[in-house]
């Protein structure tokens, strides 16, 4: 037994982030998912045929259905006995969930890893990514956490895992969980987008940041982001983020708009194939990661943009 | 009620390290260093809760080398009531630090633990879950709205895609994140007035606290650079350049 991945999901369909870790999970031995939840019968049915899934372990119990790290470490800390690693891709469910885990068993946890080098040896980014940091450790167990961007997605088909039941522990009853709300989207997901359109500051208000981005998107299937001061200024809601403290995006296509490119914010772009700046400012940082800049007013290149495009 | 609020001493947010020749590390021998954000939010945020009348006292608490003491006079500075400072010139892990904040948890028995939700130079984003599973207390991470009662905690999370609520049972242990709010600027007669506050010095021994070191850095690398890119004249140009050059549309 190797490594024991905890799927993310809302109790009807799992998350596409949880195949990045099933991926990366493959080099380091045989991968069995936890699905834990309430009424998830049909993610352990998308589970077991995730390729390179061997075991899919459920465990069912109205305490489990928002995945709360007090609920779920218990659990994950007695079925962790029979596995070599635990795993989960570094979200805000993972991490959330990891390190309560790794605490528990008193072992170390790796977070964010980007590159597997051998089992007991990993590369990580540090310093809001301008460092990579490859560390190695004795411990026979371990907590990880991958980087989604840096890991390929397992494919949705052609596995065929068993499925065991597990049983639920008691609950805790220290936390509850009151509501979630989700931004409403049509968009595809941004950590998972081809192409990605984001906004800073320079679009100077809510409005032009929807008028000016929304038909570029629009064009190009893209998901829109938002740089941190965008957000502080409210042009954008804050899961919009991207950057060292929100979202890590590695798209083929990045357009960064009337972003300055400071390093928090270029630390989670860094990884995309083709990065191209709109900017004003000749000496934006932005210009120094971007393949292709266009300086000048955005308000009247992106439109111009959007227009070419679309023809 | 007590509050204990950790904060960490790091490279300050504006500066860009550099890997230092040999790899060993990042070069830091003469860069600024600040309170980490995260961390001045999290003060920030237990100031916030004495100003209000739901907490009482705050103790500040930091672990690391004697210039860490700066890093807690800024939290005094800002309305810590007082500091606890474990000397130490070890680098120590998440685990290590979590342990021995609970050491001094189990000493103050504050009823809100907060601290930052990563330290802006090692991003390992860990240290507050595992402080609250070593105290078996409940835990809010990336916290953007705290409402705090008598015996519970009301928390608004950040997470993928929105935002969630969460009722904790005290004690509890909270991890800012960057929109729980905008931490103040520290006054002239505030910091000569924190010079006077209370820091108490602990050794790393006196804790009896396993730290030892398990996971070991092989060297530290240099992000893959981009290559150098090219400025376009117009739309025209770049829709060209997109299509036939890098192909991406």
């Amino acid at each position: 037994m190797s490594v024991l991945v905890i799927a993310e999901h809302n109790n009807q369909h799992l998350n596409p982030a949880t195949l990045h870790a099933v991926q990366a999970a493959v080099q380091l031995g045989e991968v069995h998912l936890l699905v834990a939840g309430n009424g998830v019968a049909a993610v352990a049915d998308e589970a077991k045929q995730i390729a390179g899934v061997v075991r899919v372990c459920v465990a069912e119990a109205p305490h489990y259905a928002e995945g709360l790290a007090e609920e779920l470490t218990p659990l994950v800390v007695k079925l962790a006995a029979d596995y070599r690693y635990v795993a989960a891709t570094a979200t805000a469910f993972g991490k959330n969930l990891m390190p309560r885990v790794a605490a528990v068993l008193d072992i170390p946890q790796i977070s964010d890893l980007t590159e597997i080098v051998d089992k007991q040896t990993f590369v990580r980014p540090i310093y809001a990514g301008n460092a990579f940091e490859m560390v190695q450790t004795p411990s026979e167990k371990l907590v990880l956490t991958f980087r989604a961007t840096a890991f390929e997605a397992a494919a949705v088909a052609g596995g065929n895992a068993e499925v065991v039941n597990v049983d639920a522990l008691e609950a805790q009853n220290i936390s509850h969980f009151v509501k979630r709300e989700l931004t409403q989207s049509d968009r595809p997901d941004l950590t998972q987008a081809n192409v990605v359109v984001t906004g800073g500051r320079a679009l100077a208000s809510a409005e032009n940041f929807k008028q000016i981005l929304t038909p570029l998107a629009d064009v190009l299937g893209a998901a829109i982001g938002a740089s941190r001061s965008a957000v502080e200024a409210e042009y954008a809601p804050n899961d919009l983020q991207v950057g060292q403290t929100g979202k890590v995006v590695a798209p083929q296509l990045y357009i960064a708009i009337g972003v300055s490119g400071a390093i928090q914010h270029v630390a989670g772009i860094q990884d995309s194939k083709v990065i191209v700046a709109i900017n004003k400012d000749t000496d934006a940082p932005i210009f120094n990661v971007a393949d292709y800049g266009i300086v000048g007013d955005l308000f009247e290149i992106v439109p111009k943009l959007t227009k070419a495009l679309r023809n | 009620m007590k509050a204990l609020v950790a904060v960490k001493r790091v490279v300050d947010y504006n500066v860009k390290v550099r890997v230092k020749a040999d790899s060993s590390d990042v070069d830091i021998g003469n860069v600024k260093m600040s309170m980490n954000p995260f961390d001045e939010i999290a003060v920030e945020e237990a100031v916030r809760l004495k100003e209000a009348g739901k907490i009482s006292e705050i103790v500040a608490v930091s672990i690391g080398e004697k210039k860490c003491e700066d890093t807690l006079r800024t939290a005094l500075a800002m309305g810590a009531d007082r500091a606890i400072h474990i000397e130490t010139d070890t680098k120590l892990e998440p685990l290590a630090v979590a342990k021995l904040l609970k050491a001094v948890a189990d000493k103050e028995n504050p009823q809100i633990l907060l601290l930052g939700k990563q330290a802006i130079d090692d991003d390992a984003n860990q240290t507050a879950q595992m402080l609250a599973a070593l105290l078996n207390a409940p835990q809010a991470t990336f916290a953007s709205k705290v409402e705090l009662g008598n015996d519970k905690v009301v928390v608004t999370r950040e997470i993928d895609g929105g935002e969630e609520v969460v009722v904790l049972t005290l004690p509890a242990v909270i991890s800012a994140d960057l929109r729980l709010n905008e931490p103040r600027f520290v006054k002239l007669p505030n910091i000569m007035a924190a010079k006077k506050k209370p820091l108490e010095k602990v050794a790393l021994a006196d804790l009896n606290v396993d730290t030892a070191t398990r996971v070991n850095v092989m060297k530290v690398l240099e992000p893959k650079a981009r290559q150098a890119g090219v400025k376009v004249a117009n739309v025209a140009e770049l829709v060209e350049k997109l299509k036939n050059e890098a192909k991406v549309i």
